[in-house]
């Protein structure tokens, strides 16, 4: 090869070397500065220099600490149960409405609107319509006759409180993933089950849920990510109370800087939640690479035969 | 094994009717062959039979038990799709052992017939692959031994070898004809293919925009078609239509056109009287020619091309102004461009009636 071609095959790289440094620059800058933090004692007077060094102190007293460790297992416990429920309802949701009526379409549209709304303006609305007095759900319970629900003013009610209002915008998530699947599916696959005598049930348990399998678990660990950063509805409707009971793990990292003014421990804790994602985006990696190698593979032998 | 009788059957999707009302009888233990162009209601019709698609009027009948109300899996039913619908995510075993499964079949007994029909189609060494590990000769046998395995009383495919490649579909013929003869079930089979219909069907059914045109053996439908559609649509290369008059000289009628004019037999003389100085179109096979001119009425035709197909060529003629198409020994050779004479086997000749295509 020839110097000049040899340069010409380089020249794209000289091209886009400076938009691809900055791009790397302006990811990781901000992470290294939250890493960099976390080893120190820093308070927002002072300057990140003037900081004093103090090594994994902020990691160990954190993993010493009674109330983050409570925290942590608030936002595991918030987490499960929302995407539990989501998964439930949503996939449920998509197998009920899988069909061609009339009116469907209009239907699937209404049932995606709670995703469209921003997650603040949702903490309000469910604030209002949690309540004590004037709220919807209590007002309606005095019509009835029946007592008060203290929704967020007792620990297992706004812990419900939050789940519920995460379910409600979070659902139609799960059902548009569900629904997109679901219709994608081969009908011919679905018309042989049925000639085969499957039931209804049968034909969701044995050919619809194994299909939708690779969607599924994207859409679960996609949500399961979501809901370990969740922040605006929970501080809005509870701010974490009462007690500790609803003080996920994201709003106590917010408290821990905003309120206490402890950078440093704040930027350890993001660490730790940022250790937990890392793992389940990994996991997300890992599990579409093997579901392409797997297809990949599968084709490979196809051609053989 | 129940006679299957449709009666006045319906279909229609949204304004669009599909079948007019429709009769047919399938008869007991028969493998009938539903044989038609691309989009004249074939597959909605066995669709309606298995059940995939609910008819808009008539009746189906199983042994004079109607069976519209019943769903697909009430109705003993297996179908070979296709595009073989196979289900993606289990192994080839599972695949074909699903119905018996859902029937909770003992495990030693889905083991035994799984094994003697995959081994009856070879495929009992891919039991353990997932349908997208095998080529598309091997799922169209996995489509079939999935239905086999049932059991049930009336097999039903749709254009199930359409999908594969020409040497493997004659192959594939081949073996669906010896299937045929040794299973006693009643078989529906689809297909827009004439040489499978005329290799498979006991009984052909050529189906034209909905509208039965004609049923009957192949020899009946080659050499009895009712009409025109079915003269042109079985048999190949195709009959040649040529527009003539029928005279009447020398105490014969005469089909007279473009470039020829060739005598009717004494049998046809006798059932056309009535049609002498009338337009009709005149229906010769492309093997119904001779070098022989001895053998028939002289023709002449001037030879465009000539199609080298192995022992067997096809002539690409012009008679007058109409391409003419004539089946030619490949050991006498031709010449392009000029004129050859042939003689007419003219007891093969056919003539429809030019209005109602009728075969007259
Ligand atoms: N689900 C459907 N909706 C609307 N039209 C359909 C549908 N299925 C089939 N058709 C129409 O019905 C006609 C017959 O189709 P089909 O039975 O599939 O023909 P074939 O199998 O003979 O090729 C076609 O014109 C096709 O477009
Ligand atoms: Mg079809």
């Amino acid at each position: 090869m020839t110097t000049a071609s040899k340069l010409n095959r380089l020249t794209p790289y000289f091209f886009l070397a400076p938009a691809v440094l900055l791009l790397i620059v302006a990811l990781l800058y901000p992470i290294g500065y939250m890493i960099y933090a976390s080893f120190l004692d820093w308070r927002p007077s002072q300057y990140i220099s003037e900081a004093e060094f103090v090594g994994f102190r902020n990691y160990i007293n954190l993993w010493n600490d009674e109330a983050f460790r409570e925290s942590f297992g608030v936002t595991l416990k918030f987490a499960a149960v929302v995407v539990t429920l989501e998964m439930a309802l949503g996939v449920g949701l998509a197998l009920l409405l899988d069909r061609n009526l009339r009116g469907m379409a209009a239907l699937r549209t209404i049932f995606i609107l709670p995703m469209m709304i921003a997650p603040i303006v949702v903490g309000l609305m469910w604030r209002y319509m949690y309540h004590p007095t004037v709220g919807i759900f209590n007002r309606t319970l005095k019509n009835w006759g029946l007592e008060p629900i203290p929704w967020l003013s007792d620990g297992t009610w706004s812990f419900i409180a939050v789940v519920i209002a995460d379910v409600w915008q979070w659902t139609p998530f799960i059902f548009i993933l569900s629904l997109a699947a679901l219709q994608s599916l081969p009908q011919s696959a679905l018309e042989a089950a049925e000639l085969d005598g499957a039931s209804g049930w049968q034909k969701i348990w044995h050919i619809k849920l194994p299909l939708m399998m690779p969607v599924l678990i994207v859409a679960l660990l996609l949500r399961l990510i979501d809901a370990f950063k969740v922040l605006e509805v929970v501080l809005v409707m509870t701010n974490g109370g009462p007690g500790l009971s609803t003080e996920i793990l994201s709003l106590r990292i917010f408290r821990t800087a905003q309120e206490f003014q402890e950078l440093g421990v704040a930027a350890a804790m993001s660490n730790y939640l940022l250790i937990l994602l890392m793992l389940l985006t990994t996991i997300m990696f890992v599990y579409n690479k093997a579901v392409e190698n797997r297809a990949a593979r599968l084709r490979a032998a196809a051609q053989e035969t | 094994m129940p006679t299957i009788r449709f009666e006045q059957v319906e279909k229609s999707f949204g304004a669009v009717r599909v079948l007019p009302p429709l009769d047919l009888t399938l008869d007991d233990g028969e493998f009938t062959v539903l044989v038609g162009p691309s989009g004249c209601g074939k597959s909605t019709t066995l669709r309606i039979l298995a059940g995939l698609e609910e008819l808009s009027g008539g009746e189906i009948y199983f042994d004079e038990k109607p069976i519209s109300n019943l769903a697909s899996k009430e109705r003993d039913l297996a179908m070979v799709f296709q595009d073989y619908a196979l289900y993606p995510h289990m192994n080839i075993a599972k695949n074909m052992s699903f119905a018996l499964r859902l029937k909770k079949t003992p495990a030693a007994e889905i083991e035994t017939k799984v094994k003697r029909v995959a081994d009856m189609l070879n495929i009992g060494h891919l039991l353990d692959r997932k349908p997208a590990e095998l080529s598309g000769g091997q799922r169209q046998r996995v489509a079939m031994g999935r239905a086999l395995v049932r059991d049930a009383s009336t097999f039903l495919f749709d254009e199930p070898l359409s999908n594969l490649d020409a040497k493997l579909r004659g192959k594939m013929r081949t073996e669906l004809a010896e299937m045929r003869d040794t299973l006693d079930k009643n078989m529906v089979y689809v297909t827009h293919d004439q040489i499978e219909a005329m290799t498979l069907g006991d009984r052909i059914v050529v189906m034209s925009e909905g509208v039965i045109q004609q049923q009957g053996t192949p020899e009946q439908l080659f050499k009895e078609p009712a009409n025109k559609f079915v003269a042109g649509f079985i048999g190949s290369p195709t009959m040649n239509f040529l527009d003539a008059e029928l005279v009447s000289e020398k105490s014969k009628l005469w089909a007279r056109g473009d470039g020829f004019n060739l005598p009717l037999s004494k049998e046809m003389t006798a059932t056309l009287k009535g049609y002498s100085k009338k337009e009709v179109t005149l229906g010769v096979r492309p093997s119904s020619f001779s070098t022989d001119t001895k053998a028939g009425a002289p023709i002449e035709l001037r030879l465009v091309v000539s199609e080298y197909l192995g022992a067997q060529s096809t002539l690409v003629t012009k008679c007058g102004e109409a391409e003419v198409l004539v089946e030619h020994e490949s050991s006498s050779p031709v010449r392009t461009g000029g004129t050859l004479k042939f003689g007419v086997r003219t007891e093969e000749l056919m003539v429809f009636d030019k209005e109602t295509e009728r075969r007259l």
